[in-house]
């Protein structure tokens, strides 16, 4: 059952002139979330802005008995409310809603697991990384981002054995082009028999890309998928996606509730 | 202290009520909030059968507000009763049918039906939605077409019958009055206000449908306005509605004239918002010495001050 709590701003990183990460204090939701979950946000109390945002959980942070007592988001300055994130100083409050949505399915050895991430997405893989890393899953990130600036805590997934493939779309770190370049290529060189689980997250056209081509491969792929939302509780049915029945037939999912992990061969990418 | 309200030959423990298409089915919150504990809870709009709606992006924010055309995508009347009425009468919820209809035919098929299920306190006639290109709003939004849709379901059901009612006409209580006339129980107001959002950078609409309706709290004082000029035409009750997002705000609400409230957008923000709207309800006929919040109804005192409309 997902809570809300008055989170206080713990710390916040800027990485760049856009992108930030917010600590926050919220030891229940720390506790409770799975890889791939989200949470709700209102950047500032009153009516402007009025609605929550909603962030995947990042990182869980631990105190030094080792408990779960807050958690990071990771945030890319677009509107107003991301605006407040950036600019949030330490000791403010955000109301925090959470955890909300569909986990990711972790696959367990000897299946590999490969994350496609393209900028922000990187949020959905760091708790996902660290629950591959535990179960002993053999793990690869291919990650994307307009420049080199722009490719975030690297050391993070090093940290965790997983290993990197970067792209950069100005070629300033990585290959030049988009993550789906090499992903393709890694795909084609892969042993068929070597059990092999995708999962993705970032724009809906690189999620669309990665489908194709695990579709192409016969790979199974898990996509965490980002659309506008309203209230994160299947209320308002903003966030739907449509999503292909067992009749074959289209229907529109909220992915609040249905998602935000989705398997990427029954969406209808637009 | 007496927070109940009458609406028609129903009473409502309190007056709040959770609005059509901001509360899902109601199961959605049923972890969340103790359903029993609301005034009422009105379903999402129901036609006879599924509806798809609209393709996505379906909400913009805007300021103080949000613009949503969502399409009326629905499980139809039928599937609702069938899938979710056994859960809500289970957990005790005053249910409260949002009926829709492309035809006359529809709305009194559609209310016959849930008429005819268990579990169903009122239906409230959707003549207002802005979002879809046939029914709805085409009879909302012409008197005859007002009166013609509430006559016909009246006759069809024994369940009070509240039409809701669109702010995008140039006089509201002329559409209570003829709602009225047709025997309406009580009038739910204000559906969103027709509004528009452009980005600039791709001169692309900011939602599929290209218009949608306005919602919260930036509508609030128009809504106000327009409860208490329909509370000074109608004797029937008024659910009123248009960006609650505290207590205070409801109280407005029922000071201007509304016997109950409906809040919607809030609850997207704030699925926890029952206690505190109630808690500050409560406080307030505390502070004024108010024994039952039916005596709040249409209280505000104008005196030496004229509208002049």
């Amino acid at each position: 059952m997902p809570i809300d709590v008055p989170a206080r701003v713990l710390a916040n990183r800027r990485l760049s002139d856009d992108y930030n990460v917010l600590a926050l204090a919220a030891p229940a939701i720390a506790a409770a979330t799975q890889p791939g979950q989200f949470v709700m946000l209102k950047a500032a109390a009153g009516v402007d802005p009025l609605l929550r945002r909603p962030f995947s959980v990042f990182e869980i942070l631990r105190d030094t008995s080792g408990a779960p007592n807050a958690i990071t988001v990771l945030s890319k300055r677009i509107g107003p409310s991301t605006r407040l994130m950036f600019d949030a100083e330490p000791g403010g409050v955000m109301a925090c809603l959470g955890p909300l949505g569909r986990p990711f399915a972790v696959v367990q050895p000897p299946s590999e697991a490969w994350m496609i991430a393209g900028g922000v997405g990187l949020a959905a893989f760091a708790t996902l990384a660290e629950a591959l890393a535990a179960r002993g899953v053999k793990s690869t990130l291919f990650y994307g981002a307009r420049r080199g600036e722009e490719l975030f805590y690297l050391d993070l997934f090093r940290a965790r054995g997983v290993e990197l493939v970067l792209t950069t779309e100005d070629g300033s770190a990585g290959e030049r082009g988009r993550v789906v370049g090499p992903l393709d290529r890694r795909l084609a060189a892969l042993d068929p028999a070597m059990p092999l689980m995708l999962y993705a997250c970032g724009p809906e056209a690189m999620l669309a890309a990665t489908a194709r081509v695990a579709a192409r491969h016969r790979r199974p792929c898990q996509v965490s998928v980002e659309r506008i939302m309203g209230c994160g509780l299947g209320g308002c049915y903003s966030c739907v996606i449509p999503m292909r029945d067992e009749d074959g037939a289209f229907h529109n999912v909220r992915s609040c509730l249905a998602g935000p992990v989705l398997p990427a061969d029954r969406i209808r990418w637009d | 202290m007496d927070l109940s309200v009458r609406i028609g030959s129903l009473i409502l423990k309190n007056p709040l009520i959770a609005a059509s298409g901001c509360f899902g089915y109601g199961v959605e919150y049923a972890e969340v909030v103790d359903l029993s504990t609301l005034g009422a809870i009105v379903s999402k709009g129901l036609f006879l059968e599924e509806r798809e709606g609209h393709p996505a992006p379906r909400i913009v924010e805007t300021p103080a507000g949000m613009l949503n055309a969502i399409g009326l995508q629905g499980i139809g009347a039928r599937r609702f009763v069938d899938e979710k009425l056994p859960e809500l009468r289970a957990r005790g919820a005053t249910v409260i049918v949002n009926v829709c209809g492309t035809t006359l035919d529809e709305y009194v098929e559609v209310s016959r039906l849930v008429s005819d299920a268990e579990g169903v306190a009122a239906i409230e006639l959707n003549i207002s939605c802005p979002n879809i290109k046939e029914g709805g709003i085409q009879f909302g939004c012409s008197l005859n077409g007002t009166f013609d849709v509430v006559s016909a379901v009246r006759k069809a059901t024994s369940l009070p019958v509240i039409p809701k009612l669109t702010p995008n006409v140039t006089d509201v209580a002329s559409f209570a009055r003829a709602a009225e006339d047709a025997g309406a129980d009580a009038v739910s107001l204000v559906n969103t206000f027709l509004a528009m959002v452009i980005d600039v950078e791709t001169r692309r609409p900011r939602i599929s449908n290209v218009v949608g309706g306005l919602s919260g709290p930036a509508i609030r004082p128009i809504a106000v306005r327009m409860v208490y000029e329909c509370r000074q035409t109608i004797k029937i009750p008024i659910l009123g509605m248009g960006g609650i997002v505290d207590a205070r705000d409801a109280l407005e609400f029922l000071i201007a004239g509304a016997d109950a409230v409906q809040v919607g957008t809030a609850n997207f923000v704030d699925p926890f918002i029952w206690s505190k709207l109630t808690a500050g309800i409560t406080d307030y006929m505390d502070r004024h010495r108010i024994a039952r919040v039916a005596d709040l109804v249409g209280s505000v005192d104008t005196a030496e001050r004229t509208a002049h409309t």
